[in-house]
Protein backbone atom coordinates (compact mmCIF):
# COMPACT_ATOMS: atom_id res chain seq x y z
CA UNK A 1 0.00 0.00 0.00
CA UNK A 2 3.03 2.31 1.00
CA UNK A 3 4.73 1.39 -2.33
CA UNK A 4 1.67 2.25 -4.13
CA UNK A 5 1.25 5.48 -2.98
CA UNK A 6 4.66 6.38 -3.33
CA UNK A 7 5.15 5.47 -6.86
CA UNK A 8 1.94 7.36 -7.66
CA UNK A 9 3.48 10.36 -5.82
CA UNK A 10 6.50 10.64 -7.86
CA UNK A 11 4.19 9.78 -11.00
CA UNK A 12 2.58 12.70 -10.72
CA UNK A 13 5.71 14.74 -9.15
CA UNK A 14 7.20 14.16 -12.88
CA UNK A 15 4.02 14.47 -14.47
CA UNK A 16 3.53 17.90 -12.96
CA UNK A 17 7.12 18.89 -13.47
CA UNK A 18 7.31 18.08 -17.47
CA UNK A 19 4.23 20.02 -17.59
CA UNK A 20 5.67 22.85 -16.19
CA UNK A 21 8.55 23.20 -18.16
CA UNK A 22 6.94 22.13 -21.45
CA UNK A 23 4.73 25.46 -21.08
CA UNK A 24 7.79 27.48 -20.00
CA UNK A 25 9.22 26.49 -23.23
CA UNK A 26 6.32 28.92 -24.78
CA UNK A 27 7.13 31.57 -22.61
CA UNK A 28 8.69 34.13 -24.21
CA UNK A 29 11.65 35.64 -22.20
CA UNK A 30 12.46 39.02 -23.49
CA UNK A 31 11.45 40.95 -20.84
CA UNK A 32 9.79 44.27 -20.88
CA UNK A 33 9.53 46.88 -17.93
CA UNK A 34 6.53 46.95 -16.13
CA UNK A 35 4.65 49.54 -17.07
CA UNK A 36 4.90 52.13 -14.57
CA UNK A 37 2.23 55.12 -14.86
CA UNK A 38 0.83 57.49 -12.90
CA UNK A 39 4.62 58.59 -11.67
CA UNK A 40 4.90 61.93 -12.18
CA UNK A 41 7.43 63.84 -14.26
CA UNK A 42 10.86 62.51 -12.87
CA UNK A 43 12.94 66.00 -12.03
CA UNK A 44 16.49 66.78 -13.35
CA UNK A 45 18.28 69.74 -15.46
CA UNK A 46 17.69 69.27 -19.36
CA UNK A 47 19.38 70.60 -22.37
CA UNK A 48 18.02 72.34 -24.91
CA UNK A 49 18.14 71.29 -28.29
CA UNK A 50 17.68 74.45 -30.11
CA UNK A 51 19.62 76.85 -27.68
CA UNK A 52 21.79 74.76 -25.78
CA UNK A 53 19.92 76.24 -22.92
CA UNK A 54 19.86 74.35 -19.53
CA UNK A 55 16.37 74.69 -17.71
CA UNK A 56 14.08 72.10 -15.40
CA UNK A 57 12.78 68.86 -16.78
CA UNK A 58 9.58 69.78 -15.32
CA UNK A 59 9.20 73.16 -16.34
CA UNK A 60 8.99 71.66 -19.50
CA UNK A 61 5.42 70.48 -18.37
CA UNK A 62 4.43 72.91 -16.36
CA UNK A 63 0.85 74.08 -17.66
CA UNK A 64 -2.56 72.02 -16.89
CA UNK A 65 -2.65 70.25 -19.88
CA UNK A 66 -1.91 67.07 -21.84
CA UNK A 67 1.64 66.56 -23.21
CA UNK A 68 3.41 63.96 -25.33
CA UNK A 69 6.65 63.15 -24.73
CA UNK A 70 8.31 61.37 -27.56
CA UNK A 71 11.97 59.86 -27.33
CA UNK A 72 13.29 59.96 -30.91
CA UNK A 73 16.75 59.55 -32.83
CA UNK A 74 17.47 59.76 -36.37
CA UNK A 75 18.99 56.62 -36.53
CA UNK A 76 16.21 54.95 -35.38
CA UNK A 77 14.29 53.33 -38.43
CA UNK A 78 10.84 52.54 -36.61
CA UNK A 79 11.17 56.94 -35.40
CA UNK A 80 11.00 58.01 -39.11
CA UNK A 81 7.44 55.91 -39.43
CA UNK A 82 5.54 57.59 -36.50
CA UNK A 83 6.99 60.95 -37.53
CA UNK A 84 4.32 61.86 -40.05
CA UNK A 85 1.90 61.01 -37.02
CA UNK A 86 3.30 63.37 -34.71
CA UNK A 87 3.09 65.85 -37.80
CA UNK A 88 -0.34 65.34 -37.87
CA UNK A 89 -1.19 65.45 -33.91
CA UNK A 90 0.79 68.85 -33.83
CA UNK A 91 -0.40 70.84 -36.96
CA UNK A 92 -3.77 69.87 -36.25
CA UNK A 93 -3.01 71.23 -32.53
CA UNK A 94 -4.66 68.28 -30.42
CA UNK A 95 -1.61 68.29 -28.13
CA UNK A 96 1.52 69.99 -27.21
CA UNK A 97 4.59 67.57 -28.08
CA UNK A 98 8.12 67.44 -26.53
CA UNK A 99 10.59 65.34 -28.55
CA UNK A 100 13.32 63.36 -26.28
CA UNK A 101 16.40 62.99 -28.86
CA UNK A 102 18.21 60.29 -27.92
CA UNK A 103 21.82 59.40 -28.55
CA UNK A 104 22.17 61.48 -31.61
CA UNK A 105 24.41 64.15 -33.45
CA UNK A 106 23.05 67.35 -33.32
CA UNK A 107 24.01 67.72 -37.31
CA UNK A 108 22.14 64.52 -37.93
CA UNK A 109 18.83 65.45 -36.04
CA UNK A 110 18.77 68.36 -37.63
CA UNK A 111 18.17 67.21 -41.13
CA UNK A 112 16.23 64.51 -40.00
CA UNK A 113 13.71 67.35 -39.23
CA UNK A 114 14.32 69.41 -41.83
CA UNK A 115 13.85 66.77 -44.38
CA UNK A 116 10.39 65.23 -41.91
CA UNK A 117 9.45 68.45 -40.46
CA UNK A 118 9.66 69.43 -36.80
CA UNK A 119 6.76 68.47 -34.81
CA UNK A 120 8.54 69.16 -31.14
CA UNK A 121 7.46 72.35 -29.66
CA UNK A 122 10.95 71.73 -27.17
CA UNK A 123 13.64 69.14 -27.97
CA UNK A 124 15.35 67.68 -25.28
CA UNK A 125 18.84 67.06 -25.79
CA UNK A 126 20.27 63.58 -24.49
CA UNK A 127 23.73 62.89 -26.07
CA UNK A 128 24.34 60.05 -23.84
CA UNK A 129 21.02 58.72 -23.08
CA UNK A 130 21.01 59.22 -19.31
CA UNK A 131 17.87 61.19 -19.33
CA UNK A 132 15.92 58.49 -21.12
CA UNK A 133 16.89 56.43 -18.09
CA UNK A 134 15.31 59.04 -15.74
CA UNK A 135 11.95 58.74 -17.34
CA UNK A 136 12.26 55.22 -17.34
CA UNK A 137 13.11 53.95 -21.03
CA UNK A 138 14.95 51.67 -22.76
CA UNK A 139 15.40 52.71 -25.83
CA UNK A 140 13.65 54.51 -29.26
CA UNK A 141 10.99 55.28 -29.90
CA UNK A 142 9.07 55.73 -26.88
CA UNK A 143 6.14 58.30 -26.33
CA UNK A 144 4.36 59.16 -22.67
CA UNK A 145 0.86 61.18 -22.51
CA UNK A 146 1.23 63.22 -19.60
CA UNK A 147 -1.69 64.98 -17.77
CA UNK A 148 -0.49 67.83 -15.02
CA UNK A 149 2.83 66.40 -14.35
CA UNK A 150 1.85 62.66 -14.03
CA UNK A 151 2.52 60.24 -17.05
CA UNK A 152 -0.60 58.84 -17.37
CA UNK A 153 0.37 55.89 -20.45
CA UNK A 154 3.09 55.06 -22.02
CA UNK A 155 3.76 53.54 -25.49
CA UNK A 156 6.77 51.41 -26.12
CA UNK A 157 7.55 51.10 -30.23
CA UNK A 158 6.33 53.53 -32.36
CA UNK A 159 3.18 55.05 -32.61
CA UNK A 160 0.13 54.00 -35.31
CA UNK A 161 -3.23 55.19 -35.91
CA UNK A 162 -4.72 52.74 -33.33
CA UNK A 163 -2.54 54.79 -30.73
CA UNK A 164 -3.21 57.97 -32.34
CA UNK A 165 -6.86 57.33 -31.62
CA UNK A 166 -6.53 56.15 -28.21
CA UNK A 167 -4.27 58.90 -27.40
CA UNK A 168 -7.40 61.64 -28.97
CA UNK A 169 -10.00 60.05 -26.72
CA UNK A 170 -8.23 60.40 -23.68
CA UNK A 171 -7.26 63.80 -24.21
CA UNK A 172 -10.58 64.52 -24.82
CA UNK B 1 61.49 70.38 4.91
CA UNK B 2 61.91 69.63 1.21
CA UNK B 3 61.74 65.89 1.51
CA UNK B 4 58.42 66.31 4.06
CA UNK B 5 56.64 68.17 1.12
CA UNK B 6 57.49 65.60 -1.68
CA UNK B 7 56.40 63.10 0.66
CA UNK B 8 53.41 65.24 1.07
CA UNK B 9 52.40 65.47 -1.91
CA UNK B 10 52.83 62.49 -2.76
CA UNK B 11 51.12 61.20 -0.24
CA UNK B 12 48.35 63.04 -1.57
CA UNK B 13 48.48 61.80 -5.02
CA UNK B 14 48.28 58.36 -3.94
CA UNK B 15 45.37 58.52 -1.63
CA UNK B 16 43.22 60.62 -4.37
CA UNK B 17 43.98 57.26 -6.32
CA UNK B 18 42.80 55.32 -4.61
CA UNK B 19 39.54 57.01 -3.59
CA UNK B 20 39.16 56.83 -7.38
CA UNK B 21 39.58 53.34 -7.81
CA UNK B 22 37.49 52.92 -4.88
CA UNK B 23 34.21 54.41 -6.53
CA UNK B 24 34.91 52.63 -9.72
CA UNK B 25 35.01 49.75 -7.95
CA UNK B 26 31.47 50.12 -6.39
CA UNK B 27 30.41 51.52 -9.94
CA UNK B 28 31.67 48.03 -11.02
CA UNK B 29 29.84 45.61 -8.41
CA UNK B 30 26.48 48.27 -9.03
CA UNK B 31 26.80 47.35 -12.97
CA UNK B 32 27.38 43.51 -12.55
CA UNK B 33 24.61 43.26 -10.11
CA UNK B 34 21.67 45.41 -13.02
CA UNK B 35 20.07 43.32 -15.41
CA UNK B 36 20.50 44.78 -19.28
CA UNK B 37 17.30 44.87 -20.41
CA UNK B 38 18.33 45.02 -24.06
CA UNK B 39 20.61 41.92 -24.08
CA UNK B 40 19.53 39.11 -22.78
CA UNK B 41 21.50 37.02 -20.51
CA UNK B 42 23.93 39.64 -19.57
CA UNK B 43 24.53 42.37 -16.37
CA UNK B 44 25.17 46.10 -17.53
CA UNK B 45 28.55 45.38 -16.67
CA UNK B 46 29.09 43.07 -19.29
CA UNK B 47 27.52 45.08 -22.12
CA UNK B 48 27.84 46.86 -24.37
CA UNK B 49 24.66 48.06 -25.77
CA UNK B 50 23.57 51.85 -26.07
CA UNK B 51 21.43 51.35 -22.90
CA UNK B 52 24.26 49.41 -20.80
CA UNK B 53 26.68 52.26 -21.69
CA UNK B 54 24.05 54.76 -20.69
CA UNK B 55 23.75 53.09 -17.21
CA UNK B 56 26.79 53.01 -16.80
CA UNK B 57 27.11 56.73 -17.03
CA UNK B 58 24.20 57.42 -15.32
CA UNK B 59 25.53 55.28 -12.13
CA UNK B 60 28.68 56.87 -12.10
CA UNK B 61 27.32 60.51 -12.11
CA UNK B 62 25.21 59.43 -9.24
CA UNK B 63 28.28 58.32 -7.32
CA UNK B 64 29.99 61.82 -7.86
CA UNK B 65 26.37 63.27 -6.53
CA UNK B 66 27.04 60.91 -3.26
CA UNK B 67 24.19 58.67 -3.54
CA UNK B 68 25.17 55.32 -1.90
CA UNK B 69 24.46 51.25 -3.38
CA UNK B 70 21.20 51.17 -2.06
CA UNK B 71 20.18 54.86 -3.16
CA UNK B 72 21.14 53.84 -6.67
CA UNK B 73 19.38 50.32 -6.13
CA UNK B 74 16.36 51.88 -5.41
CA UNK B 75 16.27 54.61 -8.06
CA UNK B 76 16.35 52.02 -10.60
CA UNK B 77 13.76 50.00 -9.30
CA UNK B 78 11.18 52.33 -8.78
CA UNK B 79 12.15 53.04 -12.85
CA UNK B 80 12.72 49.53 -14.19
CA UNK B 81 10.82 47.26 -11.22
CA UNK B 82 12.89 44.63 -9.68
CA UNK B 83 13.50 42.50 -12.61
CA UNK B 84 16.59 44.75 -13.12
CA UNK B 85 18.36 43.80 -10.44
CA UNK B 86 20.14 40.59 -10.17
CA UNK B 87 19.64 40.25 -6.12
CA UNK B 88 15.86 40.30 -5.90
CA UNK B 89 15.06 41.91 -2.21
CA UNK B 90 13.33 39.74 0.71
CA UNK B 91 9.82 40.93 0.72
CA UNK B 92 6.46 39.22 0.85
CA UNK B 93 6.82 38.22 -3.21
CA UNK B 94 10.46 36.74 -2.77
CA UNK B 95 9.58 34.96 0.77
CA UNK B 96 9.48 31.76 -1.19
CA UNK B 97 12.55 32.49 -3.08
CA UNK B 98 14.63 32.68 -0.52
CA UNK B 99 13.21 30.65 2.31
CA UNK B 100 13.01 27.45 0.02
CA UNK B 101 16.05 26.65 -0.18
CA UNK B 102 16.98 26.89 3.86
CA UNK B 103 13.48 24.56 4.33
CA UNK B 104 14.69 22.09 1.74
CA UNK B 105 17.85 21.42 3.64
CA UNK B 106 16.13 21.72 6.63
CA UNK B 107 13.81 18.41 5.70
CA UNK B 108 16.89 17.07 4.08
CA UNK B 109 18.75 17.48 6.81
CA UNK B 110 15.69 15.81 9.02
CA UNK B 111 15.56 12.59 6.11
CA UNK B 112 19.37 11.62 6.67
CA UNK B 113 19.32 12.53 10.20
CA UNK B 114 16.12 10.02 10.66
CA UNK B 115 17.20 7.50 8.32
CA UNK B 116 20.81 6.79 9.38
CA UNK B 117 21.98 8.79 12.32
CA UNK B 118 19.11 7.69 14.59
CA UNK B 119 18.37 4.36 13.29
CA UNK B 120 21.81 2.96 14.52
Amino acid sequence: MKNKLSSILITFAFVFVFVLFYKGLKNTNIYTPEKKINNVVPLFTVDLFSTGKKVNSIELFSAEKFYLLNIWSSWCVPCRQEHPLLMYLSKNKIVEIIGLNYKDKKINAQSFLDELGNPYKNIIFDKEGIYAIEWGAYGVPETYLIHNGVIIKKYIGPLNEELIKEIKSLIK
Amino acid sequence: MKLLKLFFIIFIIFSLNHLKANNENIKNDITKNLRCLTCQGQSVYDSDSEFANSIKILVKKKLNEGLSKKQIYKFFKDKYGEWILYETELNKNTYILWLLPILIFLIGGAIVFKNFIFKK
